[in-house]
This record gives structure tokens, sequence and C-alpha cells, in this order.
């Protein structure tokens, strides 16, 4: 199976969603590893780099999690392919702009990707729809014992899995979740969140990881330290700031309701219409409008049923998504153009908001 | 303490000064403008103290003359890259590196997933080199009973054991 293959087949991300994942749309896990004797990819010579790329890539295909794997060489891939499989989770943006010998194996469900070579020999992930820490861990523990069969891990009794940044080491391991707080955010409380979690050593972040903005109020929550805990220890703590974070968010949306639900339902309302009436959106404002539009969800506005309809949305309404169902390259103002007819046409015959619904007026 | 305060990561002044508590472990780092600004320092979301840390307090001087054996890796090249050179350079660097952990981490010792498969390997791979060279011992000293003995055992490692394919 080839990436561009299996970029056109249906995703966990695109099709699986369902009525489970209010709030937090999915959960990733991934795994840092490298190879025992051979220097880190940032350090490592080309052909050094070219042989790690070779021996990882043998291992990672003949281990039964990715036996019906697509695989490539990041130099094999267009650059709308990688762009699309950033969009995805399924590859980071460092790997997807590398220069030198690097590659990427992922399932045909899209819920396993390894990178080889990126910051570390390999990056494992695991990714679930929903909140699925234990899953996860489940899935991502099982392929990495498989390939622990195969390939010689730099481990140190001590320090645990060794890795290119001292951050990482001991388990190797981040868990993160990519939660909606759309509610946290409209009354300006995220700042505060984000400053709590923080000192329970874990980290937010905007839905693309570092330094990237929170478009739609998704965030990505995930633990800060690796060493010292075990993987259990590590996904019961990330598990209860999790549970914490869901509650503040649906008291701020209680809050919201309770103080002020005309301005809400009208920032709903006002969402609706422009992704049924407009003509130029940017990638941004369509995701900020799809999160407005699944709040309402929520909020009991429209049929639980739709909220699949958003979470694909959300996802399609990214720039290499757009290019790719257009089929050619195209400039940022044609691209708004498009993905405002795309939102057109999905929202042409979708329920209208009923504010009762909810049991509220 | 030098005055005026300098950048923890170039020579200019210190004009920001930054106190960030992490599970009740207080870390602090003075930096310059143009450095808070490159490092993100104003953005909460998207910024990590601990890797700005990291980078700042590994001063070539603390292990100055230090050289990793198996790659080349020194000091200096971590405080540009960030990133260690390969698994060796923990060894190489620990004495800098110990202190460092404490910080960054919530213990300095892994207690977490072993890969028991893999160390199993290569305590099996050892032995076998062992016994090879035991064996070679053996026949240039003309003992042969004790060579007999390691070819025993060579043959019986060899039944368990299966080169990883990634071993060349």
């Amino acid at each position: 199976m080839t990436i561009s293959a299996l970029l056109a087949a249906p995703s966990e991300l695109t099709d699986v969603a369902s009525s489970k994942t209010a709030i937090v749309l999915m959960t990733r896990i991934r795994l840092a590893r490298n190879l025992a004797g051979t220097p880190f990819p940032g350090w490592a010579k080309p052909a050094q780099r070219e042989k790690t790329l070779e021996t990882c890539r043998t291992a990672l295909e003949s281990a039964s999690p990715l036996r019906r794997a697509a695989s490539a060489a990041v130099g094999e891939l267009s650059d709308l392919d990688k762009l699309m499989l950033v969009e995805r989770h399924l590859i980071s943006r460092e790997l997807s702009g590398s220069a030198g010998p690097a590659g990427v194996v992922i399932n045909k469900e899209q819920t396993v990707s390894v990178m080889i070579n990126e910051e570390d020999h390999l990056r494992l992930q695991v990714l679930r729809a929903g909140l699925q820490l234990k899953k996860a861990w489940g899935a991502i523990n099982d392929l990495d014992s498989a390939l622990e069969e195969r390939l010689d891990y730099a481990f140190s009794p001590t320090l645990g899995y060794l890795t290119a940044c001292p951050t990482n080491l001991g388990t190797g391991m981040r868990a993160s979740a990519m939660m909606h707080l759309p509610a946290l955010v409209i009354s300006s409380q995220m700042e505060r969140v984000v400053r709590a979690v923080n000192q329970l050593g874990m980290v937010v972040r905007g839905l693309f990881g570092e330094g990237s903005d929170a478009s739609g109020s998704i965030f990505q929550i995930s633990n800060q330290t690796t060493l010292g805990e075990t993987e259990e220890q590590i996904l019961s703590r990330l598990g209860s700031v999790l549970d914490t974070i869901l509650e503040h968010e649906l008291n701020a949306r209680a809050k919201l309701l309770e103080t002020d639900g005309a301005k809400l339902y009208d920032k709903i309302g006002r969402a609706y219409g422009i992704l049924q009436q407009s003509h130029l959106l940017s990638s941004s404002e369509a995701m900020n409008l799809l999160s407005l539009l699944r709040l309402g969800i929520d909020l009991g506005a429209f049929p639980a049923g739709t909220r699949a309809i958003t979470d694909r949305l959300l996802i399609e309404v990214q720039p290499g998504h757009l290019q790719h169902a257009a089929r050619h390259e195209l400039e940022p103002g044609a691209r708004d153009l498009l993905c405002a007819r795309l939102l057109r046409s999905e929202f042409a015959n979708f329920a209208k908001p009923d504010f009762m619904l909810g049991g509220r007026n | 303490m030098p005055n005026p305060l300098k950048c923890s990561l170039c020579t200019q002044p210190a004009t920001v000064h930054l106190t960030q508590i992490v599970d009740g472990k207080v870390h602090k780092v003075d930096l310059c403008e143009a450095c808070a600004q490159a490092k993100g320092v104003t953005d909460p979301s998207g910024f990590s103290l601990s890797d700005l840390l990291l980078k700042a307090s590994l001063a070539p001087s603390a292990a100055a003359g230090l050289r990793c054996e198996q790659c080349g890796f020194t000091p200096g090249d971590f405080k540009k890259h960030g990133r260690f050179g390969c698994p060796h350079c923990y060894e190489t660097f620990q004495a800098m590196l110990a202190p460092l952990l404490e910080n960054m981490h919530k213990g300095v010792t892994h207690i977490g997933k072993v890969p028991r498969k893999a160390l199993e390997r290569k305590s099996l791979y050892d032995r076998l080199t062992r016994l090879e060279s035991n064996l070679g011992d053996a026949i240039k000293a003309e003992r042969y009973e004790d060579a007999a003995r390691f070819r025993d055992e060579i043959h019986e490692v060899r039944q368990t054991f299966e080169p990883p394919p990634a071993q060349s």
C-alpha cells in the first residue's frame, strides 16, 4: 500500500469520531526509541542515517502490528502528501521538513505511525479517537515489544531508554489528549488553566504542537516529565489532570449559559449562518466556526450524530486536505474560495439550531 | 552574582526574569529581550522552560575537555544543538547531566518499562563472545579438555540464541 492510497482511505480521525468523543477529540501516545551504539539522527553522518533507515524499515515492516502498513522515505513523498500527514497528526512538521534520510511507516487504519530518523531513531505513535489512554498504551506497548525482538535499543538500567534530548529520557513516553475547550476560551480562563496544568508537570500546546496556535479552541495536553515514574503512573497522573480540565470546561459552559445564554446562542447561530452562506473562508476561521458549532452540538442545539461531521470537517478544512480534494496546489485565495464552497455544501442540509433541544431558551 | 545579570543564553544584559514552579520545584532563568522573544517566553502555551534551562545550564566549562569517545561529541556541541550525539554520550557527560535531570524530571532513576527481550539477547551475545575468546585461548594453550567444555557451552548458547536481523 502506498502513502497516497492510504491518504485516500478513511482514517481513525476523519471517520470514526463518535458522540463519545465530546471535549476529548483524540488520545495519542508516542515512544522515543534509539538503536544502541548508533549516533542520534541529528548528529549522525548521512551514511549512518541511511543505514538506520534501512535497519528500522526492515524491522518495522515485519512487526505484526504493521504487517499491512504503508512505508515511505520522506524524500519519496510529495509536499502535499507530507502536509496531509502532518494535518492528520501522523508525522511531525520536523520530519516533513527533513532533508536527509528519514522515513515513515503507517498502518492501514492510520492509528499507528512510526517516524524514522526524526529527533530520535524511532518515534512510535498510537492514536485513538476520544479519551483512550489505556487502550492507546496497550497498543503502543505491544508494538514496542514486537520491535524489541528485532532491534537492539539504547537502554540504561538507571536512565532508561536513551534519547537524543534528555527531556525524553526514561520512558521516552509522551501521552497527550486533544481537547476542545471553547467555553474556557470564551470566558478567558485558558491562561489560568495553562498555568495550573504546568504546575502539575503537564504541558498545554496548540493543535499542532509546540508554537502552534489554538485555532478552534483545540489544545493538546501532555506530560512534561518522562523519568522517575512508570508509564502507568504518568498516564494516571495525566488522566486525572484531563478529568479536571474536562470538569472545568463543563462548569464554564454551565456558567456561560446561566449568565449570558443569549450571547452564547448568538455566537453559535452566527457560526451556523456563516458556514452555510459564506464564499471566502480561511482554514483558521473555518475551524473557529466549526468549533462553535461543535459546542452547539454538545449543548444539544443540533442532533448529537452531527458531531462526526464537524470532527471530519475540522481535518478537511486544513490547507493540505483542501488541495488534495482539488487535486492540485492552490494559492491561499483560491483555497479560501474552495473551503467556503465545501462548507456551504456540507451545511446546506444541516439541521437548524434548536436551542430548546438543550432544555433552555 | 554578577551585576547587572547576564542573559543565560548569550552575553547581553538580562531584562526578562522568569520564575516557573513545576511540581513544587522552582526554576529561574534570566534572559535578554531578544532571547526571550526568540524562545517564545511571552507565549505561555508554546514555551518549555526545561528545554531552555537545559541549554543555558550546560555550560561548556562544566565539562571542559570532555569528548565522547564513540561519536566525538563535546559539551560545546550540546550548547549549540540541545541534543546529545549518541547513546554513549550519557556515560561521557554523566557528571554534568546529573544535576540537570533532578530539575527536569520527577526522579533521576528509571522505573518504567525495560526491554527484557533485548537485554536477554545482549547478555547471551556477550556470553557467546566471551566463550569464543576463551575457546581460542584454550586451544592456543593446548588445554584441550577446557576447549571441549567451551565448545559444548558455545553450542548450547547458540541453540537458544537467534541473532537479531539488525546485527550485521
